[in-house]
């Protein structure tokens, strides 16, 4: 009897043909990034020299590990407010205000995120409603599409190039903008290009902002990695602070990416809206990892400003040696990345990428998983050492000979 | 010293055997001015010796080293040097320095065995005239010196690829 009762009710059930109809359709239609494959080709070799790095190849500073292990000591381990520890919040805004002229009111401009992924996040569920476009300038960093999509959202990418050092301009996005566009993504210095924009640059940008009212999320966590003068924060264009939202945080200037402690600074409506999410979802940053961040801030700016002239050194030694093997490379003023042209070379960047990472054991990320305008490059990182960096350089020269001669 | 010689410095503390063709291009500057530049340090003795660090513990030859703080009574009218120099001149000794505190000289000596140490110490040391006291102290591990750790870094933990 029973038995009969237990088989009319899973009769009565939809049944889903496969576990991914449970997905909802944003979950179901992210696709794995392109770098994914190539982590799956590299991973497991031990005679690869990688330049497909996205992160310092210094450890956190000992000052700035030694404080977290005495917080962790001194018993430290509760929640802290949710928008982070407010030793914390106007640390950040004064190194804000005196690293690159942006003032913001440590109560409530600022809010204390687990990297500046999550900050990217919430400004994008704050703002993205179905239906709105972003704008996008690319080739960029691979997260801004898949989470505007999530929402709902319409990712529009902006091609930039080469000729321009892969910098936005004017015209660019003004023919890019329509009625229903709300966001506008920056990434400066940028992760892939290593393109910079400067005051003189933001300008014409500023204006198109405020001709069409748009708002800005820009990810700024490569500021400090900036080798031709000081880093221009979009905040700090007249007009432009109250439509931005800044995103940073300490991973890149640091070396504390597996921290993940990041942060984001704007106008206090936008930031209450991004603080009701983030307590909801994520209560607060890392405890520990918060006095590590304020360690930082106070006593780790001349480590800084050590580990920012070695990228500078590297750099410059890239790009030499990229051009000497005969690949088009513009001089990136920021971040720690070349991005070469391989088009001379008649392959595409996958098959470029795939093919030195096989034959000639280097690692880098082929430009076109960075979005328009990135096919035709590579993605060189040169957070690696000296001895490492010229080795690579030979292997890619020996290859790129190789395939030139068929 | 100008800002030049000093980045030359560091990246020849690192890795003394960089090219001037290398340090050029990391620094930005014309391969002259850098090739110049050490000329100038050499000839000003700013650069002494481009030198190896050595781990000699993995070395198979016996080696053991002592610091000894030195106490002495300087000489009218040449202070410290030049007892420091008697001190220094012997090969033994690996390195001297004047020192401010409880005692006056810091002596590093290396032998092969204690005893050979013990013995440039009761032997040539203390005989000498102005030495007032001498302590000894053995070296049993080495962690860092020059700025350099001893013990292998753990590789590097980074994932091959990352956005």
């Amino acid at each position: 009897m029973i038995k009969d009762k237990e088989q009319q009710l899973v009769s009565t059930k939809t049944v889903r043909a496969s576990m991914s109809e449970y997905l909802a359709p944003g979950a179901r239609s992210l696709k794995p990034s392109g770098i994914r494959r190539f982590f799956d080709l590299a991973s497991g070799r031990k005679d690869i020299i990688t330049l497909g790095v996205g992160e310092p190849d210094f450890v956190t500073p000992w000052h700035v590990r030694d404080a977290c292990v005495s917080a962790l000591e001194a018993g430290k381990t509760q929640y802290t407010s949710n928008a982070g520890m407010p030793e914390l919040r106007e640390a950040i805004g004064e190194y804000l205000h005196n690293r690159f002229a942006v003032d913001y009111d440590p109560a409530n401009e600022i809010l204390v995120t687990v990297g500046g992924s999550e900050a990217i996040d919430l400004a994008l569920r704050a703002l993205v409603e179905p239906g709105d476009e972003i704008l996008i300038p690319e080739p960029c960093y691979i997260t801004y599409s898949p989470i505007t999509s999530l929402g709902g959202g319409i990712p529009v990418g902006i091609e930039t190039f080469a000729k321009d050092q892969f910098k936005l301009k004017a015209e660019q996005l003004e023919a890019s903008i329509t009625p229903r566009s709300k966001v506008l993504i920056l990434c400066y210095p940028s992760n892939p290009t290593g393109g910079i924009m400067t005051y003189e640059e933001w300008l014409p940008i500023a204006r198109i902002v405020e001709k069409h009212d748009l708002i800005v999320i820009s990810d700024e966590i490569y500021a400090e990695l900036s080798y031709n003068g000081n880093h221009v924060s979009f905040a700090s264009v007249p007009g432009m602070r109250d439509r931005t939202i800044l995103v940073s945080g300490f991973s890149k200037a640091f070396a504390m990416t597996g921290w993940r402690m990041g942060y984001t600074c704007g106008h206090p409506e936008l930031i209450s809206a991004m603080l009701r999410i983030h307590q909801y979802t994520i209560m607060c940053a890392p405890t520990m990892g918060q006095v590590a961040a304020l360690e930082a801030l106070k006593n780790g700016l001349g480590e800084k400003d050590r580990m920012v002239e070695s990228y500078n050194q590297r750099r410059r030694l890239m790009v030499k040696g990229l051009r000497d093997i005969g690949l088009d490379c513009f001089e990136p003023h920021g971040a720690f990345y070349v991005f070469p042209s391989v088009a001379d070379t008649g392959l595409d960047s996958e098959t470029f990428a795939e093919r030195l990472l096989t034959e000639a054991g280097v690692a880098a990320v082929p430009g076109n998983v960075f979005g328009l305008g990135g096919e035709g490059h590579l993605r060189c990182s040169y957070a690696t050492s000296v001895p490492q960096l010229n080795e690579a350089l030979e292997r890619i020269g020996a290859f790129v000979e190789s395939v030139k001669k068929g | 010293m100008d800002g030049l010689k000093l980045k030359i410095l560091e990246l020849l503390k690192e890795d003394a055997r960089r090219s001037a063709e290398l340090i050029s291009t990391m620094l930005g500057v014309p391969e002259a001015d850098v090739k110049q530049a050490i000329t100038e340090m050499e000839d000003d003795h700013v650069i002494v010796k481009y030198a190896t660090v050595v781990n000699w513990s993995k070395v198979d030859d016996e080696k053991v080293t002592a610091l000894i703080e030195v106490q002495i009574t300087p000489e009218r009218g040449r202070g410290f040097d030049s007892i420091a120099e008697r001190i220094y001149l012997y090969p033994e000794v690996k390195s001297v320095y004047l020192m401010s505190g409880a005692y006056d000289l810091l002596v590093e000596v290396e032998g092969k065995t204690l005893k050979e140490v013990a013995s440039f110490v009761s032997n040539k040391l203390s005989p000498i005239d102005s030495v007032l006291s001498t302590k000894t102290f053995f070296i049993l591990k080495k962690y860092k010196q020059d700025g350099i750790i001893f013990e292998e870094a753990e590789g590097d933990n980074r994932l091959v690829i990352s956005p």
